[in-house]
């Protein structure tokens, strides 16, 4: 799974010292002891840096090797294969329209290119201001309430472009 | 038959008790009772048990459960694990979401009777990262459990006995992949989530190099419930040969989609019909996915008399797989469903076995292609030739996950595509490519009987 739309934009890097917390890196160490080998806290590490700096820099996951005590390209390749990380700045709600089958039948696909215009932006952009990206995802388990979107880690299961307008416009 | 929508079919896995997620009302339901009654019983016993009930499993494979407990070695000499399986990616799949809201205790009684049979003390709950509040309320259910010394250390107080078992819920992040069992435990152990090979089986070498049983979250949520009503009532329920219930997801285009709890092997179409509303309009069926979408497509001419459960679609030409129903009416665009779901396949191949790497951006383009209307009918041969070389190439199905949708449905709906394509020589742009092959070997595709 490449990312393409990362590659065409130039690097970014998360301004300021990028370290865990003594408290955090006490949570670091706990998320290890929870498994046979430690190596498998990474999967948790990384989600606690994605929720700390919002998304995972070259810094970041320098920085996650660092404390898991993991060369930098094996964070990386782990970091790169999963969707949710993300590899570059998304916006502060992160929309996601779910445009899969079940979705795209009952009209997922008119959401997605609704938001899309209403924002002038794409697949995995965000908005100039920062407020706002968009992610056309994949399947999120909500068939039986499609069209669904995702705001953040929020679920709206039988959404209406007027809703998701009003939601949105709430928002921002 | 009678309307399926008026008959009391027993709720085992999700009975209508308000609250049940709770530890208390579980507890007040008869909860942990079940794992009481098996530290009476021989592990041996239990795994007996669950052979004779005919559990098969439920994320796709329907695998007997009791028979690959058994493969587990026997001994305590290194240490052995459970990984329970709530990837569920599975686009027209969202069954187990409804056990981690509704009742997450019975999943907990279940991995605790199932580690008690195959003497595991560890297990991994896998969650798909995108069930951010699934994950919080499977966790919160975990350390109610932990918090009342029903598992952890403490549960030898509790229950008695010398057994206890550590449950550690893990998140995932965003890959399909991940719900293939080998994949899952490489996600697990921190790698990138590439499947291993096969054998070694898992029960063999698994999570850490040790003897490791993966179960979907349904199949284990069977397991309280068997020890209940006895193997023996419980494989009088639904489908001889695939007894029990089964959480159904149905989506598409019916009236009333969700989950819904039925003895397996009832008619498809009176489930669509009489559980699931029917179609908006009235509208006729154009085509079915009946058990999630990597399942072969049955056309609406071809659903009277399917049963759900295993051996009735197998006989119909499909199979279960997940119980995900997807259901389309008379005005969908099946070349435009396919370029859809085919670029699922090609967004989530992890990459490794170049045919399904390479096939499935090879499908998503000529589909592509079809789906514009700049496509010759012999990009439908093309299709089926490319799935053709994908199936039983790969080290996982996710291989035969694309190649299967892609030949079925072309196959057995070849009107809908045939409508889009046009000949050669009113193409835009000549296929050079595809002319050249033309030239030296084209399959034959082979009409279904």
């Amino acid at each position: 799974m490449i990312d393409s739309s990362a590659a065409a934009e130039p690097l970014q890097e998360i301004e300021g010292p990028i370290e865990f917390s003594p408290e955090e890196l006490a949570k670091v160490e706990q998320l290890k002891g929870l498994y046979p080998s430690s190596k498998s806290a990474i999967m948790p590490v990384l989600w606690m840096a994605q929720k700390k700096w919002g998304w995972l820099s070259v810094g970041v996951m320098k920085h996650v090797a660092q404390v898991m005590n993991l060369p930098y390209a094996h964070v990386y390749g782990v970091a790169s294969f999963y969707t949710m990380y993300f590899k570059k700045p998304m916006g502060q709600y992160h929309v996601q329209v779910c445009t899969n089958v079940s979705c795209m039948l009952r009209g997922g696909e008119a959401v997605y290119q609704h938001v899309a215009q209403k924002y002038g932006i794409g697949h995995n952009q965000r908005t100039a201001d920062g407020k706002f990206s968009l992610e056309e995802v994949e399947c999120m388990g909500a068939c039986g309430g499609a069209p669904m979107v995702a705001i953040n880690e929020d679920y709206y299961e039988n959404i209406t472009i007027e809703a998701l307008d009003r939601m949105l416009d709430d928002l921002g | 038959m009678p309307n399926l929508s008026e008959q009391n079919f027993p709720k085992l896995i999700l009975p209508d008790i308000p609250n049940l997620h709770k530890l208390d009302v579980y507890l007040a339901n008869g909860g942990y009772q079940m794992y009481r009654k098996a530290l009476t019983m021989q592990p041996n016993d239990i795994i007996e048990e669950m052979k004779r009930s005919g559990l098969r499993g439920r994320g796709g494979a329907c695998f007997p459960t009791g028979l690959k407990w058994s493969f587990m070695p026997k001994g305590n000499d290194k240490p052995k694990y459970l990984a329970i399986n709530g990837d569920e990616s599975e686009p027209g799949s969202f069954k187990d979401r409804a056990i981690f809201e509704f009742n997450p205790h019975l999943l907990i009684e279940g991995i605790l009777i199932a580690g008690y049979a195959m003497g595991i003390k560890t297990a991994f709950i896998y969650i798909r990262g995108e069930y951010h509040k699934w994950v919080r309320l499977t966790e919160e259910a975990v350390q109610a459990a932990y918090d009342a010394g029903l598992i952890g250390p403490r549960m030898k107080e509790t229950f008695g006995g010398d057994y206890s078992m550590d449950i550690v819920v893990h998140k995932g992040a965003g890959a399909y992949i991940c719900g293939e069992e080998s994949s899952l435990m490489n996600s697990l152990e921190g790698d990138r989530p590439y499947p291993r090979v096969k054998p070694p089986f898992p029960a063999q070498v698994g999570l850490w190099g040790m003897p490791t049983t993966i179960n979907n979250v349904e199949t284990i949520a069977n397991v309280p419930v068997i020890l209940r009503m006895g193997a023996e009532a419980y494989s009088k329920i639904g489908a001889e040969k695939h007894p029990g219930t089964l959480l159904l997801g149905i989506s598409g285009h019916v009236n009333k989609p969700g989950v819904y709890e039925v003895p397996s092997g009832l008619p498809l179409l009176d489930i669509i019909n009489d559980l699931a509303g029917g179609v908006p309009g009235g509208k006729q069926i154009k085509a079915v996915i009946p058990g999630g979408s990597s399942m072969p497509i049955l056309r609406g001419d071809q659903l009277e008399g399917v049963m759900m459960d295993a051996e009735g679609l197998k006989a119909a030409g499909s199979a279960i797989g997940t119980g995900g129903i997807m259901v389309m009416d008379e005005d969908t665009d099946i070349p435009h469903m396919l370029r859809r779901l085919i670029h699922f396949y090609h967004h989530e191949s992890c990459g490794q076995c170049t045919p399904c790497r390479e096939g499935c951006g090879w499908l998503e383009k000529v589909l592509t292609r079809v789906d514009e209307g700049h496509a010759s009918s012999s990009d439908l041969d093309l299709l089926v030739d490319i799935a053709n070389n994908i199936e039983g190439n790969t080290i996982c199905a996710l291989g035969e996950a694309a190649a299967w949708p892609t030949r079925f449905t072309i196959t057995r709906l070849r009107e809908e595509f045939e409508a889009k394509v046009k000949p050669d020589a009113a193409l835009p742009v000549a296929n050079v490519v595809h002319a050249l092959r033309e030239s030296s070997y084209r399959p034959a595709v082979v009409a279904e009987s």
